[in-house]
């Protein structure tokens, strides 16, 4: 039986499953088509941060907007996500990562940006009595906070069913091809029919997007977390830093998350996530140096989970080549946070075909090389 | 220790020292890890050291594991103790921790003898304060001579009635042992008594131990269906029914017991593949004939490959190491077939009893599947059976999902107390095969590990190669 509907969207992450959620809100019949669960993968495992601390240029404006619906999370998907507004910081060691903050803080100011706050060492202390004396400041973001993924990516799930999505799990997308007017999604269970298709396939974007003939420079690596033990409250804010991997955070539980973007092997075709441990011993020394009260730490889980990375390290976001076709994916290990506001751009642009927010640099054609690109102008 | 080996064996109790003992023979680069201080494993727990309890008391298969432990001291290879393996990659990278170091060397073939841990015994009150395994009231026997008097046993199986009997050997009074043997298992068991009695050492010491149990005063009470244990701080009594009435007998100390099952952490975290082994209720890493599991060279030995006992663990050694060694090019093909015919015959004969056994030991499903919606089933994350069948009742298909939704099998045991029940839990609810519900997807590090070790991590090429 073929099954038929106004939209597809492929990946059942955060991603495909906001893309859902913001066509529904708007009166578009979508069916979410993943290969295995939803929230399996990056959207179910990541680290949580939500921020926009430390965030590239282009991603700042959409960043911003996506804290916005963070703040009333409930609002959106009916559940508060575990959402903590923790606050975080981002520690420098020397004098002269403190004034690359500086910088930094200038650079955003200068584009109207005025959420990151360059703070000196009393108020590093007051903040994290429990950092090392050797960290000589920081940059703060007060309200950029922490989430529990796995039950984020659920809620909007279930939020998106309830408004109409049908979620089909354990159902892969085989082949795409364009079939009078219409696009032919062939899956590994029946085929459908529909007049748009959003490529939300994470990790496995590139090859979705090979699939509609835009092959993109993208890589999949598999960034490690680990986990310790229960201790004594000691850390309120999210811990990083300037000039090292690390990103470090205290549950109410009084478990203790590190990561920050080590990475270990990722092989896409078994779902295998593999751990280096010479990677994670580099984080766990950072950890130690910048709070040492984490010597004392016991580490009772590492995963790692499979990430699509972009060689600018920012997204692809925006609609493809052919009609009917938009791309969110290859979020380069920090689009958790994103997840919220995507959605919300792509079912602007199903919608209405623009979007007010600035997604230029997301660009899918963004690699081509220039006269590939005249090609393209001219045809 | 060298930082490459040939040949790496973790665990040394029968099967890891009988490995030993093999590639030593055939003169491959071998080491033992384990985490105890001493060789033997739990059956031969401090079998070198018979100061804490007087042989005899722990029965003469003691003297088997003293010849193994001085085999495995005498014959070549680097035995390690005190060493906690935390990883092992599918790429045979090795994770260990040795006196507060941690370690990463790598092997060309893995022995995994991890052994066997016991089934969890999850009733009302088992997570109350005094209230133990079996197998811990055996360590306090063998390793300290902690025991205290006025203990309750309560379960089923061999080890059980061994560590009853020891307990009463030893001097120290046991208050009653309720047998939860269900009275049906006797008349399936008789089916298989063909087998077991051509084993008969084993029904002869099932018999002598009940026999002295008895002898020595202590109330046997057997066709226990219910159990739960009371208590505020710690437990103070334990409460039980045969048929319509529940009795209750005061105790400050009980050990629960229902079999022991396969320790698969290490072989799961590998990425090995298990099956579901429906005769002996446990997933079991599936190996080939001469133990290789489904990741290459890395075997499985002894009951982590499915519960066959103390001697059968030990021909598994020989027989994995000999795999092992042919895959190293060290032995051909028939010199492994021949220094395997012996223990392979010998294997045999071990196992003709188990279906004996597995089916008169066999723990009813209610003393598996907790049928009470308050009882705990995840120690570490405080879960029971309601917030289980909560979560399954909105969506949750498998033990991996059941940890997004509650927390189920976080904590630091990584589900070793927790994931027989919860695979079995979960097929309850849903009503589909244990097979097709799956076990948690483990990770390393298997074992705790403190934060400061691994930033000090040592490897291979910091390390003298
Ligand atoms: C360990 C780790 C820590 C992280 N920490 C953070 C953080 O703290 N903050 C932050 O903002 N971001 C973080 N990230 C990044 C963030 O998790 C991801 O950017 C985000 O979840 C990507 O969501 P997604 O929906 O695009 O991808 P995914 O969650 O990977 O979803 C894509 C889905 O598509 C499915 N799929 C692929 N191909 C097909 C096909 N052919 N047919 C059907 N289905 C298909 C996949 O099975 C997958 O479920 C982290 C990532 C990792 C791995």
């Amino acid at each position: 039986m073929v099954r038929t509907a106004d939209a597809v969207v492929i990946g059942g992450g955060i991603h495909g499953c906001s893309c859902a959620l913001h066509l529904a809100r708007r009166g578009i019949s979508v069916v979410v088509v993943e290969k295995d669960h939803v929230g399996r993968h990056a959207s179910g495992v990541n680290a949580g941060g939500v921020r926009r601390l430390g965030r590239a240029l282009p991603e700042i404006p959409l960043s911003v907007a996506a804290m916005g619906l963070w703040h009333n999370i409930a609002e959106l998907v009916d559940d508060d996500c575990q959402f903590v507004p923790s606050g975080q910081v981002r520690v420098a060691e020397n004098g002269e990562e403190a004034r690359g903050l500086e910088e930094r803080a200038s650079l955003l100011r200068d584009a109207g940006f005025n959420h990151e706050v360059v703070i000196g060492r009393e108020e590093l202390r007051d903040l994290l009595p429990a950092v090392s004396p050797h960290c000589v400041g920081g940059m703060v973001v007060v309200d950029d906070g922490h989430a529990n993924p796995y039950r984020t990516t659920m809620a909007f799930k279930r939020k998106a069913e309830s408004l109409g999505v049908r979620v089909l799990e354990q159902v892969r997308v085989l082949r795409i091809a364009k079939r009078q007017g219409t696009w032919r999604v062939d899956t590994s269970t029946d085929p459908l029919d529909v007049p748009v298709l959003i490529n939300c396939a994470g990790a496995w974007g590139d090859s979705v997007a090979v699939m509609l003939g835009e092959p993109v420079p993208m890589q999949a690596y598999a960034p490690m977390l680990m986990i310790t033990a229960r201790m004594p409250f000691f850390v309120k804010p999210v811990v990083g830093a300037q000039g090292r991997t690390l990103s470090l955070k205290q549950f109410a539980n009084g478990t203790v998350l590190i990561g920050g973007g080590v990475r270990g092997n990722a092989v896409r075709t078994t779902n295998t996530a593999s751990l280096e441990f010479g990677g994670l011993s580099v984080n766990a020394r950072t950890a130690a140096q910048i709070l040492p009260t984490m010597r004392g730490a016991r580490i009772v889980r590492c995963w790692a989970g499979i990430e699509g990375y972009m060689p600018d390290g920012i997204p692809v976001i925006g609609p493809g080549r052919q009609e009917g076709v938009f791309h969110a994916f290859g979020f380069s290990a920090h689009g958790f946070q994103l997840g919220p506001i995507v959605g919300s751009i792509i079912a602007d642009l199903v919608t209405t075909g623009a979007t007010a927010h600035p997604i230029g640099p997301f660009r899918i054609d963004r690699f081509d090389s220039p006269p590939q690109r005249q090609r393209d102008a001219l045809t | 220790m060298k930082s490459h080996y040939q040949l790496a064996i973790v665990g040394a109790g029968p099967a890891g020292m009988a490995a030993a003992a093999a590639a030593a023979e055939c003169g491959a680069t071998s080491v033992v890890f384990d985490e105890q201080p001493a060789p033997g494993g739990q059956i031969y727990r401090a079998v070198e050291t018979p100061a804490a309890v007087d042989r005899a008391i722990l029965g003469v298969d003691y003297w088997r594991g003293a010849e193994l432990a001085k085999t495995l001291r005498d014959c070549g290879v680097d035995y390690v103790p005190g060493a906690t393996v935390w990883q092992v990659s599918p790429t045979r990278e090795i994770g260990v921790t040795v006196d507060g170091t941690a370690m990463l060397i790598t092997a060309d073939q893995v022995i995994v003898a991890t052994g066997a841990l016991e089934r969890p015994f999850p009733v009302p009150g088992w997570t109350l304060p005094s209230v133990m395994t079996a197998g811990s009231a055996q360590v306090l026997l063998k390793s300290a001579a902690l025991a205290a008097d006025g203990a309750v046993f309560a379960g089923t199986g061999p080890l059980l009635y061994l560590v009853a009997w020891q307990y009463v050997q030893a001097g120290v009074a046991v208050k009653a042992v309720l047998d939860t043997t269900p009275i049906s298992n006797y008349f399936r068991a008789t089916r298989h008594l063909a087998g077991a009695l051509r084993a008969p050492q084993y029904l002869m010491k099932g018999i002598r131990l009940l026999r002295g149990i008895k002898k020595a005063g202590v109330p046997l009470i057997r066709g226990v269906r219910d159990l739960r244990m009371r208590g505020d701080d710690a437990v103070s009594a334990v409460e039980y029914r045969r048929g319509h009435d529940w009795q209750r007998i005061e105790a400050d100390q009980v050990f629960l017991h229902q079999g022991v099952v396969p320790n698969v952490n290490l072989s799961y975290s590998i990425g090995c593949r298990h099956t579901w082994n429906e005769a002996q209720l446990c997933w079991q890493a599936t190996t080939d004939s001469w133990g290789e599991s489904t990741v290459e060279g890395v075997a499985i030995a002894g009951d982590g490959a499915g519960i066959n006992g103390a001697l059968a663990a030990e021909y598994q050694g020989r027989i994995a190491a000999l795999g092992a060694l042919y895959r190293l090019g060290t032995i051909d093909a028939d010199e492994r077939a021949r220094r395997a015919a012996p223990a392979r015959a010998a294997l045999a004969a071990e196992r003709r009893i188990r279906p004996f056994l597995e089916t008169l030991y066999r723990p009813p499903k209610y003393f598996r599947v907790p049928p009470d919606d308050q009882t705990v089933v995840c120690r570490c994350e405080e879960v029971d059976v309601a917030a289980i069948r909560k979560a399954v009742a909105v969506g949750c298909v498998g033990p991996n999902q059941l940890k997004s939704f509650s927390r189920c099998g976080m904590g630091p045991c990584q589900g070793r107390l927790c994931g027989l029940t919860v695979s079995e839990l979960i097929a309850d609810f849903t009503d589909l095969p244990v097979s097709e519900i799956g076990y948690y997807r483990l990770r390393p590090p298997i074992k705790p590990l403190l934060l400061a070790e691994l930033a000090e991590l040592q490897t291979p090429a910091a390390s003298d190669r």
